[in-house]
């Protein structure tokens, strides 16, 4: 568990650096990679919705910080969708080829409007038109992140072999 | 979970509330400073790879741009004879008059020319820079380029500060049409990095290709965070209702904001006169 931690830690903390110096640069027909949200639910799926909230609320209050953002902000998001694809990873998802693909896919949009939303509540800057331009793009680029980050976690974070539930019946 | 969450919104509202001055604002300054380093060392990794579809982007407006640069630089070389001549003549009756001046763009700054460490996103209008408070950066020190006005430092850590763009929604600049001397607003348009030039009265004359600058200081009440004379950009279209009381100004800003790569903070030597 520690070893795991510790090398999700590193994997999320390169991913951090990445983000923030040099995936944000890169625009590409209105869409932005984030290459922090796909190792995220690339760790989430392999090691289950707890692991996943806690990564996600360091990742995210580690992003904050970077960019002198709202504190809590980005980490707030990481967390609910650290939590959500663990879940799925430990349920529905579990031993599925296209769970990482479904799992990228739903949060990138889940994501990005929670993103305008909080903003919107917030009283910041929240461009509506320029985020949905932008989805579709977006998710694409996410999408094709996926396949090399998600080998490269798999490889790091090997597949727990998840305990088959045991279902008694009463009476 | 629950209480991940929780810590997040308690972390959201104080981080909201508090000033940058804060205990929180000064652990984010910490925390920044750390990471500094690192994303300096990736982003001088992925420099060249930058730098290489850089080159092969601009290939492709290569020869429309060319053409576009010799009609100007032609028409540039006239304004700078013109311009040097009226220089002189300004040194010379400044001299006459012993004027009394506030700090003047450039002469009277120094340039703290730093990298771009952090871009801006689809949300976040601002940029994190290289260099802070032992740089001699602090809050409110305008930041520019060779083009023009980029922004403002809004918050500043030890080796970092954060640049809030003159795109930004909170952004908003004392500005005058060099050629006709109207003075404006420029602020944040309706487009994403889009701006315009806000209430400037319908019986003030702006035609298209005015160049905007900044004004400086004309309220003694809100001194302008911005020296006199620092390029913004050049007018595109001018409009006026008749229910509007000012003219709709949208310009064409000198900087382009999606790609920033280095910037210089202006910090002043003189001391900037405050009204009594």
């Amino acid at each position: 568990m520690a070893a795991d931690s510790a090398k999700a830690g590193a994997l999320l903390f390169v991913a951090v650096v990445l983000q923030l110096s040099i995936m944000s640069q890169i625009t590409i027909l209105g869409g932005h990679p984030n290459l922090l949200l796909v190792t995220l639910v690339c760790v989430s799926l392999l090691r289950g919705a707890v692991f996943g909230a806690v990564a996600g609320f360091g990742a995210g209050l580690l992003a904050d910080t970077g960019v002198f953002g709202t504190l809590g902000f980005t980490a707030l998001l990481l967390t609910l969708a650290g939590y959500w694809t663990g879940r799925y990873g430990e349920t529905t998802g579990r031993d599925r080829a296209h769970a990482p693909m479904v799992s990228i896919a739903v949060i990138t949009l889940l994501y990005q409007i929670a993103a305008l939303v909080l903003r919107y509540m917030l009283g910041q800057n929240a461009p509506g038109g320029e985020v949905f331009a932008g989805l579709f793009p977006t998710i694409l680029l996410n999408l094709v992140l996926t396949f090399p980050v998600y080998a490269l976690t798999r490889r790091l974070l090997r597949p727990r072999e998840w305990a088959p539930r045991e279902v008694r019946l009463l009476g | 979970m629950a209480g991940l969450v929780v810590l997040a919104l308690l972390l959201i509202t104080i981080s909201f509330r508090e000033p940058t001055s804060g205990p929180l604002h000064g652990v984010q300054s910490a925390g920044a400073t750390v990471l500094r380093p690192f994303e300096v060392a990736a982003e001088r990794v992925a420099r060249p790879f930058r730098d290489v579809y850089g080159y092969f982007a601009g290939l492709v407006h290569v020869k429309n741009e060319n053409e576009k640069l010799k009609a100007e630089v032609n028409d540039l070389r006239q304004k700078a004879l013109l311009g040097e001549a009226a220089r002189a003549q300004n040194t010379r009756l400044r001299k006459q008059l012993k004027f009394v001046d506030s700090p003047v763009f450039p002469s009277d700054y120094t340039a703290v020319n730093t990298r771009i460490i952090g871009w801006r996103n689809e949300f976040d209008e601002r940029v994190v820079i290289a260099a802070g408070r032992n740089a001699g950066i602090h809050q409110e020190t305008p930041v520019v380029t060779s083009d023009g006005l980029v922004g403002s430092v809004t918050q500043v850590s030890g080796s970092a500060a954060l640049v809030t763009l003159l795109t930004d929604e909170s952004s908003a600049v004392q500005a005058r049409d060099q050629d006709s001397g109207a003075f404006g607003v420029v602020r944040h348009g309706e487009g994403a990095s889009s701006l315009i030039v806000d209430r400037v009265t319908k019986d003030k004359r702006v035609a298209e290709g005015d160049v905007i600058v900044t004004a400086g200081t004309r309220s003694k009440q809100y001194p302008s965070l911005f020296p006199a004379n620092i390029p913004i950009g050049y007018v595109v279209s001018v409009g006026q209702s008749d229910t509007a009381p000012f003219k709709q100004i949208q310009i064409q800003p000198f900087v382009d904001f999606s790609s920033l790569d280095a910037v210089t903070a202006l910090i002043t030597k003189k001391q900037i006169p405050k009204a009594p």
